[in-house]
């Protein structure tokens, strides 16, 4: 019994210790600069929107926070589209290479981005894509397409090969069976790959930060590194921002955790 | 299977599916991976490309910033062991599902989903020298441990260290839980009759049964902490005080894109790729090591 009281001590001060940043950023978003250091714990007195209408109207914040929806959602289209196509070919059809081209994709998966950023910078201005979403699409849809294809193919390859056979008997093409057979079985499938790469996307800061350098062009988090030196001694408002770069991620966490687990775990347990 | 022969489908028809993926990872991969090796052998100026042998690697040999952060991506690996037997310890507990273990796994998780970002600038305002942590510190008395958590050279790393457990906790939780959840519960049961406490039944039981799954968080994490900690040094420490706290990544960051020496940065990133492939290596040899004994075994 001694060590069922242990672990409860032990797990709930791990959520503590977990939940505190959490609280920390919610009740500081709501508070004056004011109220911020006279209060610096509890909740705030007069819960206040100025610091989100700060957030948004002042600098580009809004500008970049519209540029991250829009790279996280090509990304992650690009890459659904590919993964899927290949990962459908990869599960099942017969093809001289096939698993060859299947190991190669799982090597790939450990090699690190900034192995490759020098040359993938000095092609993107060769072919003039810096400071352009293309070119941040196109490194992350590459980056993320083995873990993709790797997720996905392993789903693809449980769906029975007799209905396939059937449609096929029917007349379904090759690409019928894709779209109206193997897209709708795999849907589980399908939203965990989008959920675990709109997550990537929208937290990476690096290849951002190098290719996307305008002000205009910028994306959430390398602006939000600016953002926090500009206003460095208005936590309130910083906590707004860092608020609701994390919002849309506690939305789709809270409604869909069981993706997210599944997602993080497939590559290992398989 | 869809067969090759039914007239429906075409010998190359296939290979029209993998098409766009092998682009686009040749852009991304391939290409650069190949240009990576030329580039550490080059002096690059614009346009301008020149070949300069092994100047960049004699450079970096001499340069005490390169060794100051291959050491820091060496201390990081304690991370390793430490964020290995935390996550097994709370695992077993969640795995015995002590009560709300639902939640607990939710709120454990909950850090790995965030931004490094948003987690850095946080944290930042947590440790700084008049942060949250001192404040407390100071109120309950224990002012003596109020350090400077991200200023003083000596602890910087093992603070960067600690807010990295704190994140990448919950991924080796959910990961080596996920593993337990589906092993039969029928052999423990046989052990706790056998006789065994609490720890023998885990440590001979539980753990050697998720041996594939630990491996694998092992070798992540390890290679994690050798390339994947950009973000939080970044934003916590920026490599400071000096470069105290700058890693490999940060490194090839600052010489390709600060000081324009692609050169040199491209010597280390070949550099870090071949310690990445000696681990990748040497862990699927152990891999297969373990296999063959195993089959030796059982003859």
């Amino acid at each position: 019994m001694r060590r069922k009281g242990f672990s409860q001590i032990l797990l709930i001060s791990i959520c503590v210790v977990n939940l505190f940043p959490i609280y920390y950023i919610i009740i500081s978003a709501f508070k004056s600069l004011n109220e911020y250091y006279k209060n610096l714990f509890g909740f705030p007195s007069k819960p206040t929107l100025a610091n989100f209408i700060q957030v948004f109207n002042e600098g580009d914040f809004s500008i970049w926070f519209r540029n991250s929806v829009i790279v996280t959602i090509l990304s992650v289209l690009v890459i659904t589209l590919i993964s899927s196509l290949a990962a459908f070919a990869i599960s099942k059809m017969n093809f001289r290479g096939r698993n060859l081209l299947l190991r190669a994709l799982i090597t790939l998966m450990i090699i690190p981005p900034v192995v490759m950023i020098i040359p993938l910078f000095n092609l993107m201005v060769k072919i003039k894509l810096i400071n352009n979403f293309s070119s941040v699409i196109i490194i992350y849809s590459g980056l993320q397409a083995p873990f993709s294809v790797y997720l996905l193919q392993s789903f693809f390859g449980s769906v029975d090969n007799e209905i396939l056979s059937a449609a096929s008997i029917d007349g379904c093409s090759t690409f019928q069976i894709y779209t109206k057979i193997i897209l709708p079985l795999a849907k589980p499938a399908l939203i965990t790959q989008t959920i675990v790469n709109g997550l990537w996307v929208w937290n990476e800061l690096m290849i951002s930060l190098i290719f996307l350098q305008g002000n205009e062009i910028r994306t959430l988090m390398p602006g939000l590194t600016q953002f926090q030196g500009r206003f460095s001694v208005n936590q309130p408002v910083i906590m707004a921002g860092a608020l609701m770069a994390i919002l849309p991620i506690f939305i789709l966490y809270l409604f869909g955790q069981k993706y997210f687990i599944k997602g993080f775990t497939t590559g290992a347990i398989k | 299977m869809i067969k090759n022969k039914n007239r429906t489908m075409k010998k190359w028809e296939p290979y029209l599916y993998i098409l766009p993926v092998i682009i686009i990872v040749f852009i991304v991969y391939i290409y650069p991976i190949i240009n990576i090796f030329r580039y550490s052998f080059m002096s690059i100026q614009g346009e301008n490309e020149v070949f300069v042998g092994l100047e960049n690697y004699r450079f970096i040999k001499s340069d005490y910033i390169f060794w100051k952060s291959l050491k820091n991506n060496g201390t990081l690996l304690l991370v390793v062991p430490i964020i290995t037997i935390l996550a097994l310890v709370v695992t077993i507990f969640l795995y015995e599902r002590v009560k709300g273990w639902k939640f607990y796994r939710s709120v454990v998780f909950l850090p790995f989903i965030l931004p490094s970002v948003v987690i850095g600038i946080v944290f930042i305002y947590i440790l700084e020298k008049n942060g949250i942590l001192n404040t407390v510190l100071n109120q309950v008395g224990l002012g003596k441990l109020a350090l400077d958590w991200l200023g003083n050279p000596k602890i910087t790393i093992y603070t960067l260290m600690a807010v990295i457990i704190w994140r990448e906790l919950g991924f080796g939780v959910v990961l080596i839980l996920a593993a337990m959840l589906s092993l039969p519960e029928e052999i423990n049961e046989a052990a706790k009759l056998d006789g065994a406490n609490w720890f023998q039944e885990h440590v001979y039981v539980t753990i050697p049964q998720i041996k594939p799954v630990l491996s694998f968080f092992i070798i992540d994490e390890a290679i994690s902490m050798l390339t994947g900690v950009f973000g939080y040094v970044y934003v916590l420490t920026g490599g400071g005080p000096g470069f105290e706290t700058s890693v490999l990544e940060l490194y090839i960051w600052k010489y390709a894109f600060a000081y324009k020496a692609y050169g040199v940065a491209s010597a280390v990133a070949v550099i870090l790729l071949l310690i990445i492939s000696i681990i990748m290596i040497a862990s699927m040899k152990s891999i297969k090591l373990e296999q063959k004994s195993a089959t030796n075994f059982n003859y």
